[in-house]
């Protein structure tokens, strides 16, 4: 599979300016909602500073907090899976599935089996999966990827919705009403809960001290998914742990708040024990989460609790639509977390960023993500994940500035060429000239003007 | 107290009033400022652009040319950024140290460090502020909407010291303009959108300058302007303090 780089399907996205600049007014909105959110909550920073710790010290301690989960996950009556990486978690949920003896089930969100392609790999099974978080229901229907982890269709218009309905649930052509279209979803819906034996769902947070697992969703679908199943298949990173039931006083109240300015997600599902006669399975997978824990730059990116605030906040994410990452998570996350798993196929995302700095400012759990973005480049290159062109290009530039004289000498022509043939720099080969024109170029630098006026 | 004007290479080639603004407003001060002459660049376009190992002659250089001086003053944030927090030498680590420490930001320098309470300017026309990430998130020379702490902003508070001044806030205050160094050209395409997006909340105030603290920005800026054929001209903080 072709991988297109962020700049060029970012070129794309914009391409159609009104739609970007929808995409981007819509997500400054749920931005500027999450600012409301926290101005209303004393003592946010300190909030942030305690959920920072505390997911510090669960790094630091994340052995120990695992064993201490299993066995008391174990001992509510949950069965326990360990999974190395991506293809031994889809394995350990088709032999549940299989053993199950069933070939249709419901899911509700979870990032990690979108980072594992879960979806695709029980389809050659012969095993079909269905989304049951309306977003997600909504690019499965179009074989989309979602393009934000937490609104997986904010892509999408109400008009784009409305025609994946018409040919998918058979709505009415042209009816754009979101009640309407809800309406239909919640239809459709409700048939696979129902008909559902397994139920797979992600974990928000597993708490150590408990055995039990958190799910937050806004529509309750995996609530719905979980009570009509027999069997609860739950998957979760290494790093969901957090210590203490608590801890989440202080991470549901951050979690919501930062991802879409709600004081708290519509469910907060507490799972501890399967019912009698039912399955709890838990899944545990590391999947190059480990290798990034050993990454001293970039192992507190593992702190994430998946709000999506760095992605609403990020001015070129709002710009390129999460779909130029191409990754399971984009956004600026998403381009600290993708190197780690493959450096080559995600060399481009550390670079998807003026370094602006909002994402690290709005991160619930202050994780510095711009700082691992340069941290990543500077690893990629020396990896050689770098055009030559580039390397060529920089290798001159510091050439230049490593000599006073020269660099005096070439400003001083290249600033007459500009002036006597400025077609030199403004043509089409000139990328800041296809939409901007070039700086005036003056007749005396600083330099000469001060050695002329002030020595 | 010696200070040591550091100018960013762009500024010296393309923008050298800034430079002349800066010198003349520190002296105005009774600064004794310093200007060495043979100093290029701090050596952030590479660094940023993942070839940080580049830099080292870059930051030799630096060194030498500023380690007699008291205060390093720069008329950028982005370039005191980097230098905060990327200068390094391996033969001389407390030198280094030192020297980072001692660098400022105008705005900051003119707030923290002369403690500046009048100025003697006078601009009668009505300014767009543009808040330059690397000043504020970076140095923090003011707060910044992300975080739920007071606000202030020292390149604000300098602005508003100057008469006849109409300043005016974007109504994002302070997204990015989309410059980001070698961005600008290797994500061309949101670059420029980014940028067109901030001069379009200028526009909507009606300004005659879009300034802030780095002329990178401003740079960026001009040329859509430019392209644009809009009115409305940039220019940097310290030409506005230094206007008569």
């Amino acid at each position: 599979m072709g991988t297109v780089e962020h700049a060029k399907a970012a070129g794309r996205f914009i391409a159609d300016e009104p739609r970007t600049n929808w995409h981007d007014e819509t997500l400054w909105f749920v931005r500027q909602k999450r600012d409301h959110a926290a101005s209303l909550l004393n003592g946010w920073e300190e909030l942030r500073e305690r959920a920072s710790q505390i997911k510090n010290h669960v790094l630091s301690n994340l052995d120990q907090y695992l064993i201490q989960f299993e066995k008391n996950a174990i001992a509510n009556g949950a069965i326990i899976h360990w999974a190395a990486d991506a293809e031994e978690h889809n394995q350990i949920v088709h032999g549940i599935i299989k053993n199950a003896g069933v070939t249709r089930l419901v899911k509700s969100k979870s990032m990690l089996t979108e980072e594992c392609h879960l979806n695709h790999f029980l389809s050659g099974q012969g095993i079909e999966v269905v989304d049951t978080d309306l977003g997600e229901r909504i690019v499965q229907f179009r074989k989309e990827p979602p393009s934000h982890i937490v609104l997986p269709a904010i892509h999408l218009k109400k008009q784009d919705v409305s025609e994946t309905f018409h040919e998918h649930l058979h709505t009415e052509k042209g009816n754009n009403d979101p009640n309407y279209l809800t309406g239909a979803a919640r239809q459709h819906l409700r048939n696979e809960f129902i008909q559902s034996k397994v139920a797979i769902t992600g974990v928000n947070f597993a708490v150590a001290e408990t055995g039990g697992i958190v799910v937050c969703t806004n529509e309750g679908n995996a609530d719905m998914g979980v009570h009509a199943a027999k069997i609860h298949i739950a998957c979760m990173g290494i790093e969901k742990i957090i210590p203490k039931a608590g801890d989440l006083s202080v991470f549901l109240r951050l979690l919501a708040r930062s991802a879409t300015g709600q004081p708290i997600t519509t469910y907060s599902s507490h799972f501890h024990r399967p019912d009698k006669e039912k399955q709890l399975h838990i899944v545990i997978v590391d999947n190059g989460r480990t290798q990034q824990l050993g990454r001293p730059d970039f192992r507190n990116s593992l702190k994430c609790i998946r709000c999506g605030a760095c992605f609403n906040t990020c001015p070129v994410y709002r710009r390129s639509g999460g779909h130029s990452y191409h990754n399971a998570v984009a956004g600026p996350i998403g381009s600290i977390l993708a190197p780690n798993i493959d450096m080559r196929k995600n060399a481009d995302l550390p670079f998807a960023s003026t370094l602006c700095g909002s994402c690290s400012n709005v991160c619930p759990v202050k994780i510095d993500i711009h700082d691992q973005l340069w941290k990543w480049r500077q690893i990629l290159v020396k990896e050689g994940h770098v055009a030559m062109g580039k390397k060529i290009m920089m290798q001159s530039m510091a050439f230049l500035l490593s000599r006073p004289k020269l660099y005096r000498f070439a400003g001083k022509w290249g600033r007459k060429i500009m002036q006597s043939v400025p077609i030199l720099v403004s043509n089409k080969l000139n990328p800041w000239y296809k939409q901007r024109e070039m700086p005036e170029p003056p007749k005396q630098s600083f330099n000469e003007w001060y050695k002329q006026n002030k020595k | 107290m010696k200070i040591g004007l550091f100018i960013p290479c762009y500024i010296d080639q393309f923008y050298p009033q800034v430079g002349i603004a800066s010198l003349q407003l520190l002296e105005k001060m009774g600064c004794k400022v310093f200007f060495p002459l043979d100093q290029t660049c701090c050596g952030q376009p590479m660094a940023n652009s993942g070839f940080a190992h580049l830099t080292e002659t870059c930051n030799t250089l630096f060194i030498d040319h500023f380690k007699d001086v008291d205060y390093i003053v720069c008329p950028s944030g982005s370039c005191t950024l980097h230098i905060k927090e990327h200068l390094i030498d391996d033969g001389r680590p407390a030198l280094a140290d030192r020297v980072r420490h001692q660098v400022f930001e105008l705005s900051e320098f003119f707030t923290d460090i002369l403690k500046v309470e009048k100025l003697d300017a006078f601009f009668p026309y009505k300014v767009g502020f543009h808040s330059s990430c690397h000043g504020q998130r970076g140095l923090g020379v003011s707060s910044m909407s992300e975080r739920m702490l007071p606000y202030f902003s020292k390149p604000e508070s300098l602005l508003q010291k100057v008469k006849g001044i109409q300043l005016s806030t974007p109504n994002r205050s302070d997204e990015c303009c989309g410059f980001g160094g070698t961005f600008c050209v290797f994500e061309e395409a949101v670059s420029v959108k980014m940028g067109k997006d901030r001069v379009m909340e200028h526009e909507a105030n009606d300004v005659d300058y879009i300034t802030a603290v780095d002329m990178s920005c401003l740079m960026h800026l001009e040329g859509i302007l430019k392209r644009k054929g809009s009115k409305i001209k940039t220019i940097h903080l310290a030409e506005i303090l230094n206007s008569k």
